[in-house]
């Protein structure tokens, strides 16, 4: 569909256009000696608010969702937000004039009402390359982050997108491997990698635990995974978990001729104990580790160049992100999350199904995809990109699809999330009928025919169960796995989808 | 056994027409068609013999298949592949790649142990092909 004109879901009426053009008129700053007079002043009238300013091709620049309390000024709302992230406090102070204030002030520029969401508004902030320090999401996170959200005078706030000007994200590392090298050390091309998570994911000890990674590798997946709880607890402790793993890696190398790997979570409480895993899982000849996101930015950061280093793919399990990322209208979008990631260089990075048990509108899922893997994003409010991104030829992130997908959904699959991802089939694989290797190879085969059909030029989505079927001729354990779970989806309304939908243009 | 590189190994063999129709679609995409073979099909071994050099300029696929049918006739009973190349900024790797040919018997690979300190092991893969001198490895 061409959609050269992006309109909100309903047309906004003309009272609200007037609105929006009224919004940005005038700056209120006031300027002099009168500015710096002591007591209370208004955000909007402290430099805060600047309808005129245009963005610096070196400013950072990013975009909240705005729910002021009732009574509270919008205009204001955004000020306020611009300078509780910068350089102000709730009053005046003498010491701005001892400082270049006028540069160190992120300035709101343009505050936008949310099409059909009343009392809620997109403001623009710009913020100065100088307000941040180099190569530090830490950093980052706590000027834009750090202050504003529990402001009192809001509602509710969301960090919706982030504008990274080049000059910020050539100081950053970014992904440790990224997707061609991996493909180059995986010696995969042109296909989707499979995976799998090992379930149960808790309470398997370690000679248990690698008798699913054999079973599954051997069966046809690139990947097995530890889950995000899967540290170092009584019924396994870390080092019974390697050495199992690593057993069942080369087993499942030597049966295929394949390069296998698993994700060995070195998630732990201290950074020390982290390093210390990482060390034993390079002894052992991993290629791959994992961390959460809850070890925290810096953490990340850590391992990343750790990895770098160490010439480790390493993948990061989203832990805890919906906490703050699945309401629409209060905390940070996962987009930022990701642009974040990506900033701080962890190889993969699960970031939505579409189809399967977890969160993710296709459009808002497409923007996140985007934002991993392409060098450059373009502006695409309709997948909830509102900033045109370069990544500097940063390397690429690979997303991961995990959650409740099985081999019947190939097809959809392929067509929303494209081939530079990681499948990951934890239940639709384990849970097969005939088996873990069965629900291995049922998955491989789905796979390999999808990528053969689309590749010859046929209409996949639509011919897809019929692709399956046929291949289902030939492969005992595909056709097995289609009967099972051929009823099973997981159709339930998205709570976080863009605000712009695209129509078509007039035909010229 | 049988060794389950690239990208289709799990489904049956493909036809002459299915491999044509694959580098077709490598060749709309731009990116250039190398044929590779070897008899040492290690999992880490990169850098199989080249047929010749990628086809850089070549639009149709049956110029392919006439290469590769030539290399079957020299090299039928070795592992042969297709892998195709992108040139374009930020890829400049293989992008699809793929088995077309392989020896009749598929011994496989033995995995060795060496018991190190503790309980680490040290694993080696080892074609069970390899022990013979190259050229000779499938009979």
């Amino acid at each position: 569909m061409p959609h050269d004109l992006l309109i909100p879901t309903v047309p906004t009426s003309r009272r609200t256009q007037h609105e929006e053009t009224s919004m940005n008129q005038h700056s209120m700053t006031i300027r002099g000696k009168e500015r710096y007079k002591s007591g209370v002043m208004e955000y909007k009238k402290m430099g805060y608010w600047e309808p005129d300013y245009v963005p610096k091709d070196t400013d950072i620049i990013a975009l909240f969702r705005v729910t002021p309390q009732d009574g509270v000024d919008p205009i204001e709302a955004a000020a306020a937000v611009a300078g509780e992230s910068s350089t102000a406090t709730w009053t005046v102070v003498w010491t701005d004039r001892l400082t270049a204030a006028e540069k160190y002030r992120a300035k709101c520029y343009r505050v936008d009402p949310v099409p059909n969401s009343p009392g809620q508004y997109f403001a623009y902030i710009a913020y100065d390359l100088d307000l941040f320090e180099n190569g530090s999401i830490a950093n980052l996170s706590a000027s834009i982050i750090g202050n504003v959200f529990g402001f009192k005078p809001l509602k509710a706030l969301r960090l919706e997108d982030m504008r990274l000007p080049v000059a910020y994200v050539k100081t950053f590392q970014g992904p440790a491997t990224g997707i061609v090298v991996e493909r180059e050390r995986m010696d995969k091309f042109g296909r989707p990698l499979l995976g799998a998570t090992v379930k149960p994911k808790l309470g398997l000890s370690g000679r248990n635990y690698g008798r699913v990674v054999y079973e599954a590798l051997k069966g046809g997946l690139d990947f097995t995974k530890d889950d995000e709880n899967i540290n170092s607890q009584p019924f396994m402790h870390w080092r019974e978990r390697f050495l199992y793993c690593m057993e069942a890696v080369n087993k499942a190398q030597a049966a295929s001729g394949e390069i296998k790997g698993t994700y060995l979570n070195v998630t732990a409480g201290t950074m020390e104990d982290m390093y210390e895993r990482a060390e034993f899982a390079k002894e052992l000849g991993s290629v791959i580790i994992m961390i959460d996101l809850v070890i925290g930015y810096t953490a990340i950061q850590s391992m990343a160049k750790w990895a770098r280093r160490n010439d480790m793919i390493l993948h990061l399990h989203r832990a805890g992100h919906s906490t703050y990322t699945r309401q629409r209208s209060h905390g940070v979008s996962f987009r930022v999350i990701a642009k974040w990631m990506r900033l701080a260089g962890v190889d993969h990075i699960h970031a939505g199904t579409v189809v399967g048990k977890l969160e993710g509108d296709p459009a808002t899922t497409r923007g996140y995809y985007d934002i991993c893997r392409e060098d450059y994003n373009p502006v695409r409010l309709e997948h909830g990109v509102f900033f045109d991104q370069n990544w500097a030829s940063l390397n690429r992130m690979m997303p991961v699809a995990s959650g409740g997908i099985h081999a019947g959904q190939m097809h959809q699959l392929l067509d929303h999330l494209g081939e530079d991802v990681i499948l990951q089939f934890g239940g639709g694989t384990i849970g097969h009928p005939m088996g873990i290797q069965a629900g291995a190879t049922a998955n491989r085969v789905a796979l390999e025919a999808m990528i053969l059909a689309r590749n010859e030029g046929r209409d996949y989505l639509r011919e897809g169960p019929e692709i399956l079927a046929k291949a289902a001729e030939t492969c005992t354990p595909l056709k097995s796995a289609l009967e099972v779970w051929k009823n099973v989806t997981f159709n339930y309304e998205s709570t976080d989808m863009p605000d712009y939908v695209p129509t078509p243009s007039v035909a010229m | 056994m049988r060794v389950t590189q690239g990208c289709f190994s799990f489904l049956p063999d493909l036809t002459d027409e299915q491999i044509t129709r694959q580098v077709q679609y490598c060749l709309e995409k731009g990116w250039a068609v190398n044929i590779e073979f070897t008899d040492d099909p290690h999992p880490r071994n990169s850098f199989w013999e080249m047929w010749g050099l990628p086809m850089f300029d070549l639009r149709d696929a049956a110029g392919v298949m006439m290469e590769l049918a030539q290399c079957r006739k020299v090299y039928g009973n070795s592992y042969i592949r297709m892998s195709a190349f992108d040139n374009s900024h930020g890829w400049e790797s293989v992008r699809l790649s793929f088995i077309v040919n392989r020896p009749k018997d598929e011994p496989g690979f033995r995995l060795e142990r060496h018991e190190m300190a503790g309980r680490n092991i040290r694993y080696t893969t080892k074609s069970y092909a390899v022990d013979r001198p190259e050229g000779g490895r499938y009979g």
